[in-house]
């Protein structure tokens, strides 16, 4: 009876963040969407509900009601699984992100190595719905992601490394609560700006969306799919970039720690200060989608092989020796 | 401790049955799936036991990485033709006597190593490294790893380098006529070798060298 007990207070718990998770998504939607429009001098969705806040919602409902095609020379299985695996994906990684010092649904070890293992898997959906969708475009666009998608996971691991040097965790909430005095975006700004550039590629978010460059691969992976298929695709996707934004506020950014210990600041919840950090980095997302043009597929490899990964190989090793002639090693 | 036993039998018989459709399954890059769900529910049975690392460390370098490679490589082969050399000509093909070969030995060589370990009691008590049991096993495997066999790690190191070179300088081939983007060389054009000024004689044209 009691482990009954324990199994429905989980779900609930899980609920409990998931249901926000996706609320929040929509929302981002719409932020995201308000941004690129203020950016470029128009009003962007402003019709449905207040300031257009329902306008995600609206188009869910749209998704909802169009027909699912199946293309006849698709491998069907796997093209129904891709965007489910690509929401899943999404999702379960918020099990581990710590909102508060209570306040987090599984305060594993690894944390860290789970977020990064779960974020690597992401490609899988991308790489299954252009597979299966037995087209070209599609096919192209995935095939461009997965080599995009591997390439940058090895520069946000170095990215990691350095801040667990200063950590000594792979804690989550360890590496928050180490930066009580010191946000790593002080000693580590290079590191940040390179792990902000690296979630862009990752997330496939311009100027790095070549897997669905409208302009040479009608939408990439997408192109096969409808109606409410492409919706989860594409919440997924949105869910990612917020799983990234949180991933940066929380190794950067200080987490659920206020900027400064003072009174007006200190009374602020601490998930509120997470959320707004959360914000914060991704209206930083939208905006570049709105201000940098799109990059060409070898430039984006040369970056990330050619800069970004000897740049932050160097800054471990730079990191690790100012910390041991200094003596700040973690756990001395 | 049911509900343990209950998750642990779920996840071998994924294991298992994944690794059987490797291959048995017909269509290559079916066979990939099955190896990835395979090596996902391998990395459950480590995170089960308390390997919580090393069940992360095997999702993050075989399916983030290592598969991913695999998908690429057995995507772009022509999967058709694939199929009809490996199964329909049973008789042309040599593969099914090496692969048995070498089941058969690694069978071999698994009951070697089970059978010490169940039937050799003081086996435990005969390994090299004191196991620590107050660290998580994060730190004692880089305490062990990067601090007592720092050396035969960076030995390991210079063998996957070493490796490495060898498949770069393999692959490697040298292409004529292509026409490469040099940023400094873009930077530093100016106006002076940018452009240049004719008069064009009329009816003449002008010779461009290139």
């Amino acid at each position: 009876m009691a482990e009954l007990f324990i199994f429905f207070e989980q779900i609930y718990r899980i609920l409990f963040l998931l249901i926000p998770v996706l609320v929040s998504v929509a929302m981002i939607v719409w932020l995201d969407r308000r941004v690129w429009a203020f950016v470029q001098k128009r009003r962007g969705p402003n019709v449905v509900g207040p300031f257009g806040l329902f306008q995600t919602l609206a188009d869910a409902l749209k998704y909802i009601f169009k027909e699912i095609i199946i293309p006849a020379s698709s491998n069907k299985v796997i093209f129904i699984l891709a965007p489910i695996v690509t929401m899943t994906l999404a999702l379960i990684a918020w099990a581990v992100i710590p909102f508060s010092e209570t306040f987090v649904l599984a305060d594993i070890n690894v944390g860290i190595l789970y977020l990064f293992a779960v974020s690597s898997l992401g490609v899988y959906g991308i790489i299954m719905g252009g597979w299966a969708s037995n087209s070209k475009y599609p096919f192209l666009g995935a095939i461009r992601s997965a080599a995009q998608m591997v390439s940058y996971e090895v520069s946000i691991g170095v990215i990691i490394i350095n801040v667990l040097l200063c950590v000594g965790s792979l804690n989550l909430s360890d590496i928050v609560l180490a930066q009580k005095d010191l946000w790593f975006v002080i000693p580590l700004f290079p590191m940040f700006i390179i792990f902000f550039i690296s979630a862009l590629a990752e997330t496939n978010r311009p100027p790095f969306d070549l897997p669905e460059a409208e302009a040479e691969l009608v939408a990439g992976y997408q192109t096969e799919y409808s109606g409410m298929m492409y919706a989860m695709f594409w919440l997924g996707e949105y869910a990612n970039i917020l799983l990234m934004c949180a991933m940066g506020s929380i190794l950067f950014l200080g987490g659920w720690l206020s900027p400064i210990d003072l009174f007006p600041f200190n009374v602020i919840p601490a998930p509120i200060w997470l959320i707004l950090k959360i914000l914060f980095l991704f209206i930083l997302f939208a905006l570049i989608k709105a201000i940098v043009p799109r990059y060409r597929y070898d430039q984006l490899m040369k970056l990330g092989w050619k800069i970004f990964l000897p740049f932050s190989l160097i800054y471990v090793v730079l990191t690790a020796s100012f910390l041991m002639y200094f003596d700040l090693l973690p756990g001395n | 401790m049911i509900a343990h036993a209950i998750v642990f039998y779920i996840f071998s018989l994924i294991a298992i049955i994944s690794a059987i459709m490797v291959t048995v399954s017909k269509n290559t890059v079916n066979s990939v799936f099955f190896l990835i769900l395979d090596f996902i529910s391998i990395s459950c049975l480590f995170i089960m036991i308390g390997a919580e690392f090393l069940g992360m460390i095997m999702l993050i370098v075989y399916v983030g990485a290592v598969a991913v490679l695999f998908l690429f490589v057995v995507m772009m082969l022509n999967v058709a033709q694939q199929k009809n050399e490996w199964f329909n000509s049973s008789g042309r093909s040599s593969h099914i006597p090496v692969g048995l070969l070498v089941s058969i030995i690694i069978f071999f060589e698994l009951i070697i190593v089970i059978g010490g370990w169940k039937y050799k009691p003081d086996l435990l008590d005969s390994i090299a490294i004191e196991i620590n049991t107050d660290l998580t096993n994060t730190q004692s495997l880089g305490s062990v790893i990067y601090t007592d066999y720092v050396h035969l790690f960076q030995l390991s190191g210079m063998v996957l380098l070493v490796a490495m070179i060898g498949a770069i300088v393999l692959t490697f081939r040298q292409r004529s006529g292509v026409k490469r983007q040099s940023y400094f060389k873009q930077i530093s054009r100016d106006r002076k070798d940018g452009i240049e000024l004719v008069d064009v004689e009329n009816n003449k044209g002008v010779k461009i060298d290139a």
